[in-house]
């Protein structure tokens, strides 16, 4: 039977009436007018429904809406501003760095899956900032591209983490600045 | 880059030139002629009245705006590979206006015209047919601009869309003040085919395309404005697309299709109850249609899960995948004889080196990233339809017949879904959403399952290829025997069998064209001369068996049709004949190919691997995992689509084979592709991309499974694909030529791919695999048969 629920997505707080076993997908998309995340299998196989919950990617298909009460959701329309919070980059970019490397490499071709890529390459370059070619084949593994779009995410990733490094080091250098005034 | 149609009008201008005594009329906007045509709108009835637009008016290609920008109308879409750009480019490139100023038009029936975007038409029709109405506006807007400043046109000289005399820049007009908002109203005559090849146009009088060495914009690798709008997450998708008052609608098909035409889904009863505890559900059925609506997406996906549907059971009329072949080479055929050439037996009888091998390809999945989906609103009188179809045209049609209303009241609206590389099950998911719409009354969101899409997929369609060949003392080709089977069935859509009660035809695959209801084509599903055009041979035969005495599934076009399957054939027989004369098989093929452009793109491909020569299998190792490296050539060229614009391509791939395990990865794939005139080559070179991984997928994992009733691979788990984990390293050289005709690029290189792994793994193991997919099941079975090294 469907239950008022209240959800923090992208820092927001949603209240909407669903039955709570409702994957989080369908409320995501149908109750919140959500573009990332996109239906793909339904079974939880492919990633193109990836969110990340409390930072750590999931699949939103196959997730019951109760089991993210409390937490907090990230779509990819949020991940920028979750990117610069977790970061501390001010001001908040516009576009996550793997965004703005997908760009410049041309990357995606239909584009469906890259909701789920983006999610997991983010999810990755914060656990891991500088990953080897090795680490990123062995995270994306699970986030199907049936463009053969691979390469280039790989090159995207790799080209986020740089841009990455140089932003941890301007971090770096602006946290130590009060001293310094 | 899309808009809507917001042609606003502005005063009749009327411009006469004296000398010559032209009439240059742009009339206005908005103007609505007496009687409008029930078919072919011009501008004037943009968005009003159903098309497809007259293809000999400007109006109907290309609209110029009072903000001195211009929407271009082609029917041609974005399928996730760039097509769209490649027109802007064109068009940009011949009206001198910059790639900003130029967009496309969202594609629908009642703007669009009548463009099929499939088997390289974008580039090889579509900007062809711009190309020439680009170029006859430009001449109109500057006889009304040699009017205007008082210069003649050859003074006259264009940047952005404004209009200048030569050494006088201060006396300029721009396009928008020449022609903004209007309607240029002008006839010309278009680009027109026979049988795909373009015919010498009659009238001497059509305005010249710009000279190529001039262009500024065709064939630079300019960004596609859709990937921005994809990774940020805004781009609207037809799984985006909401109505007011919109149900969603699930379908409700039996789990994996049986034999086409054999096993007919048929309900026997409903069990309405079944589905009691889910609240707001409408059940809707239509003859053996059967489909469920509800307000919230979770509840249709629930009550399709749930609702207990009583089907007939399928006949066991299937060979079951494992036991294919065997049925294809037992079963009645029907045999067509399509090349003959020389005295083949003959060449064959008295040749030095002779193979006789046959190949195997599966059938094979479209396994779109995401199921189709359809948004319909269908009225007592008229249906709107957003979908992701290749040909609008083709699915207004077909749905009008379902709802039993005239063509010019459906309109259908592209929007792109995720890949489709051809007919996946686009169409029975509009078809399923008009017929829910028009059941309820309300608009319907009509998302397929992952299980609808892979069961009832139109497959690209299984090949048995056997082949004899034979070279002389020389290596030289003597002859070559090409005899193949196919294993090929369709027609109907699902969603119309279904609902029309129809039991269909099962050969009605061969006899429509792409216009009629199913997917297909006539003889696209044959193989022809042009799978044996890199090779110089006299002594040459092709028959076509087409399999009609045992069940087949469903086949529709899937990514250069069939001939991932025919080159892996060819081309390993090739590699067998080097072999056999141990002779490199760079050294052999070029002994036998004197194309040029063949040529071309083999040395382009082995360049960038830089290939050392060697026989096959030469360096066989007792390691577990053991390396290897395969030449392949290919295209996909369809006569009727393409006449004589070929497509070039070659493939080296490096694969390692694991002996324990039996895995087989590509490691890294070298590609090269000449497609005549890359209008973008960035784009050309990512569907390079795209085609190297999946032609590994294709090589290494992916094949239809089935029994003797259904399919069964219905997911990603039965259904494998390349992952992330073990995909190839790519290198892509682009073969830019400029002054040949574009010949499309979005396909032809993954018969190469599959190809080269086939032979690769020869080199690798010194044993050939003729049946693909090289999953570890096979391997180990033919590793551990021990085939030998010598085909002789």
């Amino acid at each position: 039977m469907a239950d008022e629920i209240s959800l923090q997505v992208n820092a927001g707080m949603h209240t909407i009436t669903a039955s709570p076993e409702t994957p989080l997908l369908y409320v995501l998309t149908g109750d919140l007018g959500f573009k990332g995340p996109r239906f793909g299998c339904g079974l939880g196989q492919c990633g193109a429904c990836s969110v990340l919950v409390d930072g750590v990617e999931i699949r939103s298909c196959i997730t019951p809406t109760a089991a993210v009460v409390g937490k907090s959701v990230t779509t990819l329309e949020g991940l920028p501003a979750y990117y610069a919070a977790r970061m501390n980059v001010t001001p908040a970019p516009e576009l996550h760095p793997l965004q703005e490397a997908m760009i410049v490499e041309q990357a995606p071709q239909c584009g469906y899956c890259y909701n789920g890529q983006i999610i997991k390459g983010a999810e990755l370059l914060f656990q891991t900032p500088q990953p080897t070619e090795a680490e990123i084949r062995s995270a994306m593994n699970g986030h199907i591209c049936r463009c053969g779009t691979y390469p280039r995410i790989m090159a995207s990733i790799q080209r986020a983490a740089r841009t990455i490094a140089v932003e941890r080091v301007a971090v770096a250098n602006d946290t130590e600045e009060p001293a310094n005034v | 880059m899309s808009e809507s149609n917001d042609l606003t009008s502005l005063a009749r201008r009327d411009f006469l030139q004296t000398a010559g005594v032209v009439i240059v009329g742009f009339s206005m906007a908005g103007k609505v002629r007496a009687q409008p045509q029930p078919v072919g709108a011009n501008a004037v009835q943009r968005g009003v009245v159903s098309g497809p637009p007259d293809p000999d008016e400007i109006d109907s290609y290309i609209a110029i705006h009072a903000d001195n920008t211009a929407t271009i109308y082609s029917g041609y879409v974005e399928l996730g590979q760039g097509g769209p750009t490649a027109l802007r480019q064109v068009a940009a490139e011949e009206l001198d206006l910059d790639l900003e100023q130029v967009r496309t038009a969202r594609v629908d029936t009642f703007v669009s015209t009548n463009g099929f975007t499939a088997a390289a038409r974008t580039a090889a029709v579509g900007c062809t047919e711009l190309r020439a109405a680009a170029a006859e506006a430009r001449r109109v807007l500057l006889e009304a601009a040699s009017m205007q400043l008082e210069a003649p046109v050859g003074n006259l000289t264009v940047a952005k869309g404004v209009v200048s005399v030569r050494n006088d820049p201060r006396r300029a007009v721009s396009y928008a003040e020449l022609a903004g908002g209007q309607s240029f109203d002008r006839a010309f005559e278009q680009v027109s085919y026979n049988g795909g090849i373009e015919l010498p146009r009659r009238s001497p009088d059509n305005a010249v395309a710009k000279d190529r060495d001039a262009y500024s914009l065709v064939g630079t690798r300019v960004p596609r404005p859709d990937i921005a709008e994809k990774v940020r997450g805004t781009y609207q998708y037809v799984q985006h697309v909401r109505l007011p008052r919109m149900l969603h609608g699930r379908v409700v098909w039996p789990r994996g299709q049986g034999a086409y035409g054999i096993s007919n889904p048929t309900v026997v009863s409903i069990d309405e109850s079944s589905i009691d505890d889910i609240p707001d559900v409408q059940i809707v059925r239509r003859n053996n249609f059967v489909g469920v609506v509800a307000e919230r997406e979770w509840d249709a996906v629930r009550a399709a899960r749930q609702l207990e549907v009583t089907w007939e059971p399928f006949a066991a009329a299937l060979p079951g995948h494992e036991a294919l072949f065997d049925s294809f080479r037992s079963a009645e055929a029907d045999d067509l004889t399509d090349t003959d050439d020389g005295d083949v037996e003959a060449a064959l009888s008295r040749a030095t080196h002779v193979v006789s091998s046959a190949y195997r390809g599966p059938y094979q999945s479209h396994g779109t990233m995401a199921p189709n989906c359809a948004v319909a609103d269908v009225t007592a009188d008229a249906a709107l339809v957003m979908c992701s179809d290749q040909g609008i045209y083709q699915t207004r049609d077909g749905i009008a017949r379902l709802l039993g209303l005239p063509v010019e009241k459906i309109r259908v609206q592209y929007y792109e879904g995720s890949n489709a590389y051809g007919s996946s099950c686009y169409r029975d998911a509009a078809q399923a959403a008009a017929i829910l719409s028009h059941e309820v009354g309300r608009p319907v969101r009509l998302q397929l399952s992952r299980e609808d899409e892979f069961g009832w997929d139109n497959y690209g369609p299984a090949l048995l290829s056997e082949i004899r060949a034979a070279a002389d003392a020389n290596a030289r080709l003597v002859a070559l025997d090409y005899q193949a089977w196919v294993g090929a069935a369709g027609g109907l859509t699902t969603t119309s069998q279904l609902a029309l009660g129809a039991a269909p035809a099962t050969d009605a695959i061969y006899t429509i064209g792409p216009g009629v209801d199913g997917p297909g084509g006539a003889g696209l599903f044959s193989v022809h001369p042009t799978h044996i055009h890199m090779y110089d041979v006299s002594n040459r035969r092709i028959v076509n068996h087409r399999v009609v005495g045992t069940g087949r599934l469903r086949v529709g076009p899937l990514r250069a049709p069939m001939d991932p399957s025919a080159f892996f054939a060819l081309e390993g027989v090739m590699d067998e004949l080097a072999y056999a004369a141990r002779l490199d098989p760079y050294e052999f093929r070029k002994r036998n190919i004197s194309h040029e452009r063949w040529l071309g793109v083999l040395e382009a491909a082995t360049d960038a691997a830089q290939w050392q020569p060697r026989v096959a299998a030469s360096r066989l190792s007792s390691a577990t995992v053991v390396a290897g490296r395969g030449i392949g050539l290919g295209t996909h060229h369809m006569t009727q689509n393409q006449g004589d614009r070929i497509t070039f391509a070659a493939a080296v791939v490096d694969i390692e084979v694991d002996k324990s395990t039996g895995t087989v990865v590509a490691k890294h794939v070298y590609g090269a592709m000449d497609c005549g005139l890359a209008i973008n080559p960035g784009i050309v070179e990512s569907q390079m991309v795209g085609m190297a991984v999946h032609g590994a997928s294709l090589a290494l994992h992916e094949e239809v499974q089935f029994n003797e009733t259904n399919v069964t691979s219905l997911d990603w788990g039965s259904y494998r694909t390349q992952r992330f984990a073990d995909h190839p390293a790519v290198t892509m050289i682009v073969v830019q030529q400029l002054h040949e005709q574009s010949s499309g690029g979005g396909e032809e290189l993954l018969p190469p791919v599959v190809a080269a792994i086939g032979n690769a793994f020869f080199d690798a193991t010194g044993v050939r695999l003729r049946q693909y997919p090289l999953t570890p099941q096979r391997v180990l079975a033919a590793l551990a048969a021990g085939s030998t090294a010598d085909p002789a």
